[in-house]
């Protein structure tokens, strides 16, 4: 407008002030701006040139006649910011990936860094050096082989698959199955050659014999699988059915082939043609022979008849050792069985075994009574003596303080005897040794306990519920002999008496922790006012709706904390001076949701003194370990995310619609055909 | 009879030579060791102390620059090494174990903006003010022959930063706009503007190697894909963002060093709530390095300190200070995760322990195990008062400790306010936002 005031149109400006890269838009103008552009002016020259089609030509008059108007495109600040979200969100995608990994390495206990260490160890010197090229045509030929192979290409290194297979296995693993091949290998060749040296072998009886060993081992190889596989021996057993089949078939072993008919022109004369021929038919008919299956019962029958009589009948009588209520159990248990298993189909089992439990039975007699003439007789003696020293001190001892015989026994050390003299070891031996005087009562128990379990009863192992349920036979020990001299004892506590004659301790403890818990009780606050509301003067008492309304109680406290403890007190004081190291009830520290929870924190000791060194190891290992010297790398993505989720930006839809178009095409093109 | 004898098997109590330490024989019954919690208690307490009476992270300084550092960079492949440029133009490199200046190269005239080294370690890379990217060798040259670098690019425009690829041989600048630059070609393969705005620092992701950060001053952080076309999103703050750091373990978190004294650690899926705002500095700040592990990072500031966050924490574990130390210009954590580098303005680098109470060198197993343990007993008790109070106990120059408290007041007064103003105004007129969503102004698509 001001330019138009003027006389003179003056000319504008349109220089830069600023050497600048950034061309701003403000800055830029277009020379004249008032004329339009038209198409033709354009396209003008188009109509003259030869070159382009009528077609286009045509096209061309179309549009310039048509008058409709293009759409805008959309401005540039909001493709921008479209294409800008775009790319955002398919970042933002991608580098969510990271998300597992970080929370787990956030929530580890222990991270080493760096990262991806390499193993430690020398290495190949073709992994070392690098750079050396092929050369040679020669060269390069043969690494192109052993490229198409994937063969190692430098000489000693393995093969990708190989290499895996070292990775995926340590060291000592590794040493340890190369030592179990090296073996299985020398196995193997020791075998070969034992084979080839036996094939060698012309004679006839050696391999004769070879295979009569063979069937024998095989034999005991069925009667074992019988018992352990029935499964597995009922298919041998079926194999030999087919043999049986076969050889019900065949001529072979009929004496009729050429080899049967020579022996036979020479069984006249000769004595090993005749039993070779005989050896033959001898085969055929075991060949045929119907095999029969044993059945279920007679099995059984046959176990039986095996188990009627235990081992340990025949067995010399066992160490009774009557602390150990096993043992006891085991032989009170299993006897019965002895006398149980007299049946009536195994008759003369039944006779054998009843004699050789008399057998039994007479000699453990006989060695009880030998033991009684060796251990008791001399004892006796020994033990009168003994008792005679005792038995004063035991009596007082038990007179004076029979309940308070476990504190006393606790003073003591406990579990071992403590020996004084000679004579008490000598006392000892006795005690310890009370075997004699446990083992007469065996025998009878055992008789009764016979008699009543009922006949017929399988033999079975030891039953631990029974054996644990059965009560162990209390062994009665006199009291052990005290060492302190009861003189001496007597003296110390009549003197501690003396000295603590006035003063009782006990009772004045009691009424210091009551006072105080008296003290912690809260008072029943009386706010009645005699005379209100009723009459008051001497003599006359509130009326009592008034004391229960106006006594008023207040809630009881916490539990104090020495309330189950009967012989100590605990101040519930505030100490000050303790406070100061104390974390406060009201601020429980962050990840803590109660006080239980932080004094459970605190109350595990994590030291050396209270661990052994490997607990102490893991409880202080640090959070992050980094080695020393080390350059710690940042994350590398292809170590960590090994397939990358996020497709290709734009392309993907756009292949699709190709494919898509394409399958369409070809079924087109089909249909056509047909 | 039976006779009983005591056994004693030398294997128990003999030790294999005489250099082995003592067999000890040990009862763990636990009777015999009681008031574990007291007795562990005690020990927790001299951990504590002892942590901080060791507490000696000042390494070495590094003297020679003529001005102020004005960026350091790590080699790639040693961890002696390192490059720092100074505010005259000047590019100086270090060897860290013997403390000494292995070579000086005038690069630039005026500042040097920008240092990163190649991911081979073999060449470095400078951007300064005479707008300029020159990239020069890692080996010094032979006697008698100038310094001359590989590869000049002259720009059109002052570049102010310069991050290389993790694996591949493309570099990216900032200035007037985001340049991505073939190694190869003089001029950029490509460049990301939205709008007309400088930018302060751009940063590779270490992890996901083809997104970009930058912060450009209109107060905004923008995210780039160099597969895309265009820019992803931009993040506006109220205050200008100096620095930021990608975390080399945790691909989608990066921290930013602002102007408003606060660091923020941000989700770049989710740019309109930062995810952590880190406070403790009381000036700008103005640089950022995370540790190679990704547990925590180095921050530093105009208040003349460093300071060390946790990545997840909202205050810092530790704050170092010199007398001498100046405004911290930038900062790096070594590749080891042990040793954290400043420079600042007053022309010297300092090289400080990440850990300050750590001992160095090799550890015996002994000492080594102890050292667990009294971590692990430092944290089992770091709740109780005592305990704690030593452990945060950390001297502050006096200007700093002022500055703070008196933040603290105007932070308090400042809440107050917005208090009282909620409490006289319609219900749910004035929102209550948390500290985390007061710092963003506007995310942009």
């Amino acid at each position: 407008a001001i330019s138009s005031m003027g006389s003179r149109k003056r000319k504008k400006q349109n220089e830069r002030s600023e050497a600048s890269v950034q061309v701003s838009e403000f800055f830029v103008n277009a020379e004249g701006t008032g004329e339009k552009v038209n198409l033709s002016d354009l396209l003008g020259t188009v109509e003259k040139t030869s070159g382009a089609s009528n077609k286009t030509k045509k096209q061309l008059r179309n549009l310039q006649s048509s008058k409709e108007t293009l759409e805008l495109p959309l401005n540039k600040q909001q493709t921008e910011k479209i294409q800008r979200g775009i790319a955002y969100e398919k970042t933002a995608a991608e580098v969510s990936c990271w998300r597992n990994i970080i929370l787990q390495n956030q929530k580890a206990e222990q991270m080493v860094f760096p990262l991806n260490q390499e193993s430690p160890g020398p290495k190949r010197v073709e992994q070392v050096v690098a750079g050396w090229k092929v050369q040679t045509p020669l060269e390069q030929e043969i690494f192109r082989l052993l490229h198409i192979n994937s063969q190692p290409v430098d000489d000693p290194v393995l093969t990708p698959v190989e290499e895996q297979s070292l990775k995926a296995m340590s060291l000592e693993e590794a040493k340890i199955r190369r030592a179990e091949l090296q073996k299985a290998r020398a196995l193997q060749s020791y075998y070969e050659a034992k084979a080839k040296r036996e094939k060698k072998i012309k004679s006839k009886k050696y391999h004769k014999v070879q295979r009569k060993a063979k069937c024998k081992d095989f034999l005991k190889q069925f009667d074992e699988m019988v018992k352990t596989n029935p499964e597995g021996a009922l298919e041998e057993l079926k194999k030999m059915e087919l043999s049986r089949m076969e050889e019900r078939m065949s001529l072979k072993h009929q004496n009729s082939g050429k080899w049967a008919k020579s022996k036979a022109i020479m069984a006249k004369y000769d004595d090993s043609a005749r039993k070779a021929m005989q050896e033959q038919l001898q085969m055929n008919k075991d060949l045929t022979q119907k095999i029969v299956v044993p059945s279920d019962d007679e099995h059984e029958s046959n176990e039986e008849g095996l188990e009627t009589i235990p081992d340990f009948v025949n067995d010399s009588e066992p160490v009774i050792d009557s602390v150990n209520p096993w043992m006891r159990g085991q032989l009170t248990h299993e006897e019965p069985e002895v006398s149980c298993v007299t049946t009536e189909d195994v008759q003369t089992a039944e006779e054998e075994n009843e004699e050789e439990e008399l057998v039994g039975e007479f000699e453990r007699k006989r060695k009880l009574r030998q033991a009684d003439e060796e251990d008791l007789i001399p004892t006796e003696e020994e033990l009168m003596r003994s008792e005679k020293t005792l038995e004063g001190s035991n009596q007082t001892r038990e007179g004076l303080n029979t309940p308070g015989q476990e504190d006393e026994e606790g003073l003591l050390n406990e579990g071992q005897i403590r020996v004084r003299n000679i004579e008490d070891l000598e006392v000892l031996g006795e005690f310890v040794d009370p075997q004699p005087i446990a083992e007469p009562s065996l025998p009878r128990t055992a008789a009764v306990e016979a008699t009543s379990e009922p006949p017929y009863k399988k033999k079975r192992e030891i039953d631990l519920k029974e054996v644990l349920t059965k009560e162990a036979k209390a062994v009665k020990v006199p009291f052990l002999p005290t060492v302190v001299d009861e003189e001496e004892r007597d003296e110390q506590i009549s003197i501690i008496k003396e000295a603590f004659a006035g003063d009782d301790v006990i009772s004045d403890f009691i009424k210091d922790k009551s006072k105080l818990e008296a003290a912690g009780r809260p008072e029943v606050v009386d706010l009645t006012l005699p005379g209100w509301g009723e009459w008051g003067g001497v003599g006359l008492k509130p009326s009592r709706w008034k004391r229960k309304r106006f006594r008023i109680k207040t809630a009881p406290p916490p539990p104090r904390q020495d309330q189950k403890l009967p012989d100590v007190i605990i101040s519930e004081n505030r100490n000050a001076s303790v406070a100061s190291h104390q974390v406060t009830n009201r601020l429980l520290p962050f990840p803590f949701q109660n006080t239980a929870q932080f004094e459970s924190s605190i109350r595990t000791p994590i030291g050396p003194t209270w661990n052994t060194q490997s607990v102490v190891k893991n409880m202080t290992k640090p959070k992050v370990i980094t080695k020393m010297g080390a350059i710690i790398e940042p994350m590398v993505k292809e170590d960590f995310i090994k397939n990358k989720t996020t497709t290709p930006g734009g392309k993907g839809p756009a292949i699709m619609l190709g494919e898509n178009k394409r399958i369409l095409f070809v079924k087109c093109l089909k249909k056509t055909s047909l | 009879m039976k006779v009983k004898v005591l056994c004693r098997n030398p294997d128990d109590y003999v030790r294999e030579t005489t250099r082995d330490i003592q067999r000890v024989p040990r009862n763990y019954d636990p009777t015999l060791h009681p008031f574990e919690v007291p007795r562990e208690y005690t020990r927790a307490l001299n951990a504590t102390k002892l942590e901080r009476v060791f507490a000696k992270p000042f390494v070495a300084s590094l003297d020679g620059h003529r001005d102020g550092i004005s960026c350091i960079t790590k080699h790639a492949k040693s961890l002696s090494t390192v490059i720092s440029g100074a505010c005259d133009g000047e590019v100086k490199l270090w060897n860290l174990p013997r403390q000494e200046c292995l070579r000086t190269v005038q690069a630039h005239e005026g500042f040097v903006r920008g240092i990163c080294s190649r991911f081979c370690g073999t060449s470095f890379f400078t951007v300064g003010d005479d707008k300029t990217i020159k990239q020069w060798n890692l080996e010094a040259p032979g006697y008698g022959v100038r310094e001359e670098p590989i590869n000049t690019i002259l720009g059109k425009a002052v570049f102010t930063g310069i991050d290389h690829h993790q694996r591949e041989s493309t570099f990216v600048t900032c200035g007037q706009t985001v340049d991505i630059w073939d190694e190869q070609r003089s001029s950029p393969i490509r460049s990301f503007s939205w709008g007309v705005d400088s930018f302060s620092c751009v940063r590779y992701n270490p992890v996901e190697t083809e997104l970009l950060a930058s912060c450009a001053s209109d107060r905004s952080i923008v995210l780039y894909d160099t597969r895309e076309s265009a820019p992803l999103r931009k993040v506006i703050m109220q205050l200008r963002s100096n620095t930021l750091c990608w975390n080399p373990m945790e691909a989608y978190y990066f921290t930013c060093a602002n102007e408003d004294y606060n660091l923020y650690t941000y989700d770049i899926r989710h740019l309109d709530v930062p995810v952590t705002v880190h406070m403790d500095h009381v000036s700008a700040v103005l640089d950022v390095d995370y540790s190679p592990t990704g547990r925590e990072f180095v921050s530093a500031s105009f208040d003349k300190t460093i300071r060390i966050f946790p990545k997840d924490k909202g205050h810092s574990r530790e704050v170092y200070h010199t007398k001498r130390m100046q405004h911290v210009i930038c900062v790096r954590w070594s590749a080891d995760n042990k040793y954290v580098l400043s420079g600042s303005d007053e022309m010297n680098i300092r090289l400080w322990k990440a850990n300050a109470s750590e001992k160095l060198g090799l550890l015996s197993t002994r000492e080594k195990a102890a050292a667990h343990y009294n971590k692990k007993l430092i944290e089992k008790f770091q709740h109780h008062p005592q305990v704690r109070r030593i452990a945060r106990h950390r001297h502050l120059p006096g200007d700093i400790l002022k500055q703070k408290r008196e933040q603290r007041e105007m932070k308090e007064a400042r809440r107050r306010r917005e208090q009282n103003v909620r409490k006289h105004s319609k219900p749910g007129s004035v929102p209550l936002l948390t500290e985390k969503e007061k710092h963003v102004a506007a995310v942009v698509e």
